[in-house]
């Protein structure tokens, strides 16, 4: 039993190791050529582009359905005509940079692990090596840049998306004037929460690529290993967001108000 | 040499071994274990110039684990390893890159970047490392493809090749760069007699027709020994043919034989053919 208990903290601690020794091995490689344009610029379209679609279906209906819910409730103390304040400061501050991570957490987080997952197991990841090229500079660092600032990017998209789908129904179905609700959510918004619904995809965009590209690069055991770097991938970097987005909000709270 | 090559050949490294009968890859006392399982106890072997080791052994006696310490994919755990003189033991990743540079590897499977056609895969080093002009690099992915029959290929991806097509593919991608070693992981290994001959072949040419020094790990028996026993010659024009071997080019073959991680035998086809040991007698029967 005080075996198993020993082999386990060793083994976490050594994931703990390699995943510190891969970030800081990106972030130097980062700031040093050589730099693979290329491939950041194919990644950037991968992460950035190819996530749009998802991120506005998922800022449209998440705003929309604030509103339903947030009417209902407002209506209790009349006050509905406040509802676009509420879907601006909820969309911005929070669901719009935790929902966009989430779902590009399942989109390119789990695309990232199988990827570099498969090419581990298939030796690709050696070959490359033997090739004389740096895998972490070839495939790490542009899925690093690319998650780092296309993040926050679909976050702004996701939270515009989302106000806009809280007009939606605030005025066909709650019956809230278009000035009135485009009022009240200016309102709504300070300087301070669009500088937190803006710093925070970074930290979130960071976490989400860094864990697949980690997972990923230590996946064992043929297909079913990849299957399982994915899994593995997609429920830690979930995790992972919901909390450093729990730390790093405290820390701009503690920080701006 | 065209002067077109020789641009390749000076932008992508500098050739190692080429006097011949010079020691090329040197191991010495190497050791190796993963937690309890010890992979390699005190290895030692000398790889000259132009010559020939067939590496043989029982799955997961710790061939193909030999090949990525030559390349610095591992590190031993005691030992000296040496590469063209230089200690790779000790080296850092990017001391490694140029030892890498004259180093061609064939992997398992291939190990064809799948994302990749056919000419990227076999460019990929030339394209990515050099600042050889992309007609020249073109050039000479053609010329490689070409070597190995696959000219027609090139604009392929490497999921709509065969099995004994990717091998191909793959010891063009390791020769693309004219390495001066070349290091076989298994190369024939689940492929069927025709085409694992096809690329015993090329690997007889290469040794043969480019001087290039190899490591070849299998325990295909019968392809160890085609590639022990024949040569192959040049004829008139580009033409080659295999011949059987002449007792001088025998010699430059050399059989080493893994057991535990221990090596048990060092010698040529005919001495390891003869050899009283009870274990190899088994592992040839």
């Amino acid at each position: 039993m005080l075996k198993l208990i020993d082999k386990g903290i060793k083994s976490a601690l050594l994931e703990v190791q390699e995943y510190v020794l891969l970030c800081s091995a990106a972030l130097r490689a980062m700031v040093s050529p050589p730099f693979f344009v290329h491939d950041i610029v194919e990644q950037l379209d991968a992460i950035g582009v190819g996530s749009l679609t998802v991120v506005i279906l998922t800022g449209l209906f998440t705003g929309a359905v604030l509103a339903l819910q947030t009417g209902l409730t407002l209506d209790q103390f009349g006050a509905r005509p406040v509802v676009g304040r509420l879907v601006s400061a909820s969309m911005v501050k929070e669901l719009g940079p935790v929902l966009t991570a989430l779902m590009i957490t399942g989109r390119v987080g789990s695309g990232i692990a199988a990827e570099l997952g498969s090419m581990t197991v298939t030796d690709q990841i050696n070959a490359l090596r033997a090739l004389g090229a740096d895998p972490v500079r070839k495939l790490v660092v542009p899925r690093f840049l690319a998650g780092i600032f296309m993040v926050p990017l679909l976050t702004v998209v996701s939270d515009f998306t989302g106000v806009a789908g809280g007009w939606f129904v605030a005025y066909m179905q709650l019956g809230v004037g278009s000035g009135v609700y485009w009022t009240s959510v200016q309102e709504g918004l300070y300087l301070q929460d669009a500088w937190m619904g803006l710093i925070k995809p970074f930290f979130l965009g960071f976490v989400i690529v860094s864990i697949g590209c980690h997972v990923g690069l230590r996946t064992r055991g043929g297909t079913q290993g990849v299957g399982r770097a994915t899994t593995r991938a997609v429920v830690a970097a979930s995790v992972a967001v919901l909390a450093v987005d729990f730390f790093v909000t405290n820390l701009l709270v503690y920080l701006m108000y | 040499m065209s002067p077109r090559n020789a641009d390749t050949r000076a932008a992508t490294a500098t050739p190692i071994g080429t006097d011949r009968d010079v020691p090329v890859i040197e191991f010495d006392r190497v050791q190796l274990a993963f937690d309890d399982v010890v992979v390699l106890r005190e290895v030692s072997f000398t790889l000259l110039t132009g010559h020939t080791k067939i590496v043989l052994g029982a799955s997961g006696a710790g061939k193909s684990i030999m090949l990525k310490l030559i390349l610095g994919l591992l590190r031993p755990d005691g030992g000296v390893i040496r590469v063209d003189g230089r200690r790779v033991d000790q080296m850092s990743e990017r001391e490694l890159m140029e030892v890498r540079a004259n180093v061609g590897m064939v992997f398992q499977e291939g190990a064809l970047f799948d994302s990749l056609t056919v000419r990227e895969n076999v460019g990929f080093k030339l394209y990515e490392q050099t600042r050889i002009p992309l007609e020249e690099v073109d050039a000479r992915v053609r010329e490689v493809l070409g070597f190995v029959g696959l000219g027609e290929f090139i604009d392929r991806m490497p999921s709509e090749l065969s099995g004994g097509q990717r091998r191909r593919v793959a010891i063009a991608r390791a020769l693309a760069a004219r390495p001066g070693v070349l290091l076989y992981d298994e190369p024939t290994t689940g492929l069927d007699p025709l085409t694992a001959t096809t690329v015993d072949v090329e690997i007889v040419k290469l040794r043969d027709l480019e001087n290039v020094s190899s490591i070849l790990v299998t325990h295909q028996l019968r392809d160890a020994f085609y590639i022990a026993e024949h040569e192959a010659v040049r004829e008139v024009g580009d033409g080659f043919r295999v011949v059987r071997a002449s007792p001088d080019k025998a010699e430059e073959t050399e059989f080493v034989m893994l057991r535990e991680g221990r090596l048990v035998f060092e010698g040529h086809a005919s001495e390891l053919r003869h050899s009283r040991d009870e274990y190899l007698q088994a592992f040839l029967s």
